[in-house]
């Protein structure tokens, strides 16, 4: 069966003062129907930019190189150019929730007139049903109260309040695909556990597929079924959620996971990664994570060898450094 | 006041509200008769719901949001700061004393200054240096604190990574040498090896500039490993506040109670012991009289449901507040 999303090869560049910086290079990833893949990395690894590529969000200073696809539903995105296409990907197929909840919704326009006319865009329907699906919509997102909240403006709601709806004009359309760009960051606790299980039922009884970005690998552990690790505009492990967290091979990701502050344990001091991020100015040549790595394999310390995953455990990908990164404890 | 650094006394900050320009006007209640005092060289945590005002309530510490009702004062070594009767003297120095990290180390840098204007800046405002020279120094001196080379002040921010850009906005809320630090979701948007580096510093600063921290966070486990105190909001109120390890091992409060449980587990295998938290949150304009927590309480008490408890913290043990009806 073919997937629902495959990304294959992709590498996005923007232009700037100082010259090109490479954001993403070389990634593939693929989301099947009803699955989620979480992505989690270092800040600025390019977890943003890849998700907004699969929508062609990236601004004009953007380039994608030629052999690179995004494949959608069997089409390839990278290649759309009419406006008709790209209605289909942003809003249409592909829905998406922003890293910034503020950011999606317009100040001075009601929450219910935002998605009323979102709805108007991609659906073949009436102002009337629009209404009926959104109301809907909040009401299955938990929102009490849905018929005034849907006359109310994104300030009036709470924090909690304004992520949800958010969730449900991103689902009102149906979509194929929903990239949640750190949907919960911005909330306590308690509202992220019920935003995740909300999000979990929806994507079960539509059969969509998700890709959600977040650096808590908590919530990854309870939303994700397959999860990438990405450092510096690369993906350096993916696999089964299980097996990445509890038999995590690449030293990025086991750095990760040791850097977690454990609350049953408050003597433990935090220990981050040693050393520092290079500017994506200046990218490592070989293996991206080499500057800081704590294994001492000469070849890959010298930028020799090239980045390359390989399989050590039937789905589990890692990135070799001849093979060290699967072998090394 | 011996030591502590900051009394906040029966604080209060409402917003005005109307629905449209003919409707009349409400109040939003978004911080209610808070009372806190934050020990000298304390990391004070202050942790709650989405919208239950700590980043308002930060801020009407720093003197950036009006204070509707109460007063906050300021206990510096040779005078105390009263926030709300402060002339544009005493606000100018007050100023130099507390300072705001920002949560988004993105957002928060203009993209066409130098690292060393950014950092600079602060001190060119308020005019803290006589000299150019002297600014240099200050500069590198809390750069090279905060562990950016010197050859990084000459670029612009967009070639950092977040954690190196975090590290700006803290040398430059640093700078002024404040005594003072509201840093709020200053991790938030880390990853976790960042984070703890980040965090780190934060400890280290603290001892070496004999700092004051005020850290509003939204991860429990965080705020468990770097505060020593840590105070609970829901809906504009403290509803819990205590020494964070005893805080976090004998959680008193049902609302508390229930935010730990909500921690989500590393381990994919390990199925939520949330308790679920049903029933709407009630609104900032309309707070439910008696307990704010009642309309989602698990377990309330026989008194609480018709709303006959008044809020009021007691002493449950040594430091250890709690609202009063989970109190007993
Ligand atoms: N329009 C742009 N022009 C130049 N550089 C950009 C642009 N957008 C992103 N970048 C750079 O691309 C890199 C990847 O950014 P991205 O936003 O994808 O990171 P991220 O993984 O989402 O990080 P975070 O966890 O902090 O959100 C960063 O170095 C960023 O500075
Ligand atoms: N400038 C303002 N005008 C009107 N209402 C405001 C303003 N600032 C905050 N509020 C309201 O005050 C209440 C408290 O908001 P605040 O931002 O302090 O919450 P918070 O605890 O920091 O939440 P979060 O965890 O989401 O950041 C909310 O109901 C909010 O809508
Ligand atoms: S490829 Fe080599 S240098 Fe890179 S992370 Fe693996 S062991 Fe370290
Ligand atoms: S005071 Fe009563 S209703 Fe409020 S949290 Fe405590 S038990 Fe629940
Ligand atoms: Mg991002
Ligand atoms: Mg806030």
């Amino acid at each position: 069966m073919s997937h629902l999303l495959e990304v294959k090869n992709l590498d996005v560049k923007f232009d700037t003062d100082e010259g090109r910086i490479t954001a993403v290079e070389n990634i593939s990833l693929s989301v099947d129907q009803g699955e989620v893949l979480g992505i989690v990395g270092e800040s600025g690894s390019g977890k943003s930019v890849t998700a907004k590529s699969i929508m062609k969000l990236n601004p004009g200073n953007t380039s994608y190189n030629e052999d690179a696809e995004i494949i959608l539903d069997n089409e390839n995105v990278l290649q759309f150019t009419s406006k008709q296409d790209l209605k289909k990907i942003r809003g249409g197929k592909v829905s998406m929730i922003f890293q910034e909840p503020m950011a999606s919704f317009a100040p001075a326009i009601k929450i219910g007139a935002q998605m009323v006319e979102q709805l108007l865009i991609h659906k073949n329907i009436n102002k009337e049903e629009a209404k009926s699906i959104s109301i809907n919509m909040l009401k299955r997102v938990g929102i009490a109260d849905a018929e005034k909240r849907f006359n109310q403006y994104a300030f009036e709601l709470s924090g909690g309040m304004r992520q949800r709806a958010m969730i449900a004009m991103a689902l009102s359309t149906m979509p194929k695909l929903l990239l949640a760009d750190e949907p919960t960051t911005a909330l306590d606790v308690t509202i992220q556990a019920q935003v995740i299980n909300l999000i979990k039922d929806i994507i079960k009884e539509y059969q969509m597929g998700v890709i959600f970005i977040t650096h808590d690998l908590g919530v990854i552990a309870q939303v994700a079924d397959h999860v990438a690790v990405m450092y510096l505009g690369s993906v350096v492990e993916k696999g089964p959620v299980n097996e990445i967290l509890k038999n995590p091979k690449h030293p990025y990701t086991k750095g990760l996971l040791q850097a977690l502050p454990d609350i049953n344990n408050l003597d433990a001091p935090l220990s981050p990664i040693p050393g520092n991020i290079p500017s994506p100015l200046d990218r490592p040549t070989g293996c991206v994570f080499r500057t800081r790595c704590p294994h001492h394999n000469p070849e890959g310390k010298d930028g020799k060898i090239e980045m390359k995953l390989i399989e050590v455990e039937p789905g589990h990908w890692v990135d070799q450094c001849g093979n060290k990164c699967g072998q090394n404890g | 006041m011996g030591d502590n650094l900051i009394s906040v006394n029966n604080v209060s900050v409402n917003f005005d509200y109307q629905e449209n320009f003919i409707s009349k006007k409400q109040k939003i209640h978004a911080v209610n008769n808070i009372n806190i005092k934050i020990k000298k060289g304390s990391f004070f945590g202050l942790v709650g719901e989405s919208g239950s005002g700590k980043t308002t309530l930060g801020r009407a510490i720093l003197g950036a949001n009006k204070i509707s009702s109460g007063n906050v004062i300021f206990h510096d070594d040779e005078r105390d700061y009263d926030l709300t009767d402060m002339n544009k003297q005493d606000l100018k120095e007050y100023r130099k004393k507390a300072q705001l990290i920002f949560q988004d180390p993105y957002a928060a840098l203009s993209p066409r200054m130098t690292v060393r204007d950014i950092i600079a800046e602060p001190l060119e405002v308020m005019k803290i240096t006589n000299s150019r020279q002297e600014t240099d120094e200050r500069v590198r001196d809390i750069a090279s604190k905060c562990r950016l080379n010197i050859e990084h002040l000459r670029r612009f921010p967009h070639a950092f990574s977040g954690g190196q850009r975090q590290r700006i906005s803290i040398a430059r809320a640093l700078v002024s040498n404040p005594k003072f630090i509201v840093a709020d979701e200053s991790v938030a948007a880390l990853d976790v090896s960042i984070q703890a580096d980040i965090l780190n510093l934060l400890k280290q600063l603290q001892t070496e500039l004999n700092l004051t921290y005020l850290f509003i966070s939204h991860d429990l486990s965080v705020v468990a490993h770097v505060c020593d105190v840590v105070a609970v909001m829901y809906l504009g109120h403290i509803v819990e506040m205590g020494p964070s390890r005893e805080l976090f091992k004998n959680p008193k409060h049902s609302y508390t109670k229930a935010l730990l449980s909500s921690i989500p587990s590393i381990d994919p295998e390990k199925r939520s012991e949330a308790i679920e938290l049903k029933g709407e949150i009630p609104s900032a304009l309309n707070p439910p009289p008696g307990c704010v927590f009642r309309t989602r309480c698990p377990n309330p008490g026989v008194d609480c449901k018709g709303g006959e408890i008044k809020m009021g913290l007691i002493e449950v043990e040594p430091g250890h507040w709690v609202d009063q009806c989970c109190a007993l």
